[in-house]
């Protein structure tokens, strides 16, 4: 089956949008796939919505992840990823998070959540109400924050060594014995600036210009 | 060298056992040929008195680098090359280098891919399993120092803060001849400083 053009895409959000009313906004085609913001309390109406309606019927529950915008008042946002293989067509739902807020688990709409929902749980600490089994599952036993969140150390706070006296593996306080180092030096906004020949000339005129406008404001 | 023809050994020109004294070192002779050389003396002996003698240092060190069973531990994508040398291409059994499942039957680990905290303890348990005399391998950046993880907040840095390391195989991830290199040394090794005591 030929995938689903822009403008179907189109006309499905709108239908979507149409039938679960206040639940979703921002109904859009991003990247080619349909998208859309759904109030964190209803998602499971909506990702039920989405997998029985006839014109819809996205059975096939592809992932959930989390992204983390410390900027944003609803800092989380938990993302469904469904796919229909009756229509041929992807479809996105984001549901804003706040720190210390639940979300419910969808579980009972697609079992296959469990782990996934285990998993932002995980990474970044967002809480499911209703789900069975919320413990941690790619992290270490006994570890200490959510690894993802913008504000996790990317080192992390604990090594492991082994002990020829306790004869055991244990746990100390991170001690990196090569300091940090940023190796992109190509990236412009880190490291030394990347001058080349005749690069100069560009700078000088466009200090020229801020001059002007500066000046011009300031009149 | 080895081939039978009615009863007889059949030699080439080339095989022609090479005289050396022991003691003596061999410097016009090439590994190999000293190798076989050593070999065709063996031979020669068993077949003239039907019976030869060595120390039991050399004995153990022969038994020992000649029956290195290891204990797969693969935990990426450095595995799939520890598979590959054990695949018919470049075959390490021919070296009696044997993958066996069990660490209470194995005398090497083969400490393949990113060693994570979590996976420490377990690791330390296979080895601690491990009869002696044990020896390690180390295969791959992530393993000898952490890799591409270095400052990860998941990774050890290094499986040497867990593991005593015999070899340390380089590589993202080492191609097969690498380890199979790296296996080479390790017998080396064995024989160099190879005592019954460990």
């Amino acid at each position: 089956m030929a995938m689903m053009t822009e403008d179907e895409l189109r006309d499905l959000g709108e239908h979507v949008a149409a039938s679960l009313g206040d639940a979703v906004s921002d109904v859009r085609v991003v990247h080619g796939q349909l998208q859309m913001v759904a109030d964190a309390a209803r998602i499971r109406e909506v990702l039920r919505f989405l997998r029985d309606d006839a014109s819809c019927r996205f059975v096939c529950f592809t992932d959930i992840c989390g992204v983390d915008y410390p900027q944003r008042e609803k800092r989380f946002e938990v993302v469904y990823h469904l796919l229909s293989p009756y229509i041929n067509a992807r479809v996105r739902v984001k549901a804003p998070v706040g720190e210390g807020e639940t979300i419910p688990s969808v579980i009972e709409v697609f079992p296959g959540a469990e782990w996934f929902e285990r998993e932002v749980y995980d990474m970044y600490g967002v809480f499911f109400t209703d789900h069975p089994d919320l413990r941690r599952i790619l992290t270490d036993y006994g570890f200490n924050g959510h690894p993802l969140r913008k504000d996790f150390p990317v080192t992390g706070f604990v090594e492991v060594r082994y002990d020829e006296d306790r004869k055991r593996v244990i746990y100390e306080p991170v001690n990196l014995q090569q300091a940090w180092r940023e190796f992109d030096f190509a990236s412009p906004w880190k490291g030394e600036p990347a001058v080349l020949p005749g690069d100069e000339k560009a700078q000088a005129q466009g200090q020229v210009q801020e001059k002007a406008e500066d000046e011009g404001a300031a009149s | 060298m080895g081939l039978i023809e009615g009863g007889r050994p059949v030699r080439k020109e080339q095989d022609k056992p090479i005289l050396t004294i022991p003691g003596e070192p061999e410097t016009a002779v090439s590994a190999t040929a000293a190798h076989r050389a050593s070999l065709v003396g063996i031979n020669d002996a068993l077949a003239d008195k039907g019976f030869i003698t060595t120390t039991t240092d050399d004995l153990i060190n022969w038994a020992r680098t000649g029956s290195l069973m290891w204990m797969t531990f693969g935990l990426a994508c450095c595995a799939v090359e520890m598979m590959q040398a054990a695949m018919p291409r470049y075959d390490m059994e021919r070296f009696g280098f044997a993958p066996r499942a069990s660490p209470r039957q194995s005398d090497v680990i083969i400490v393949a891919g990113t060693l994570t905290n979590k996976m420490a303890p377990a690791i330390r348990k296979v080895y601690d399993q491990m009869p002696d005399p044990k020896w390690v391998i180390s295969m791959g950046s992530c393993a000898n120092g952490g890799g591409y993880y270095h400052y990860s907040y998941s990774v050890v840095r290094g499986c040497d803060r867990v593991l005593p390391v015999d070899i340390y195989v380089p590589g993202c991830p080492p191609s097969a001849e690498a380890l199979m290199y790296g296996i080479l040394l390790l017998q080396r090794k064995i024989r160099r400083t190879g005592t019954i005591e460990r």
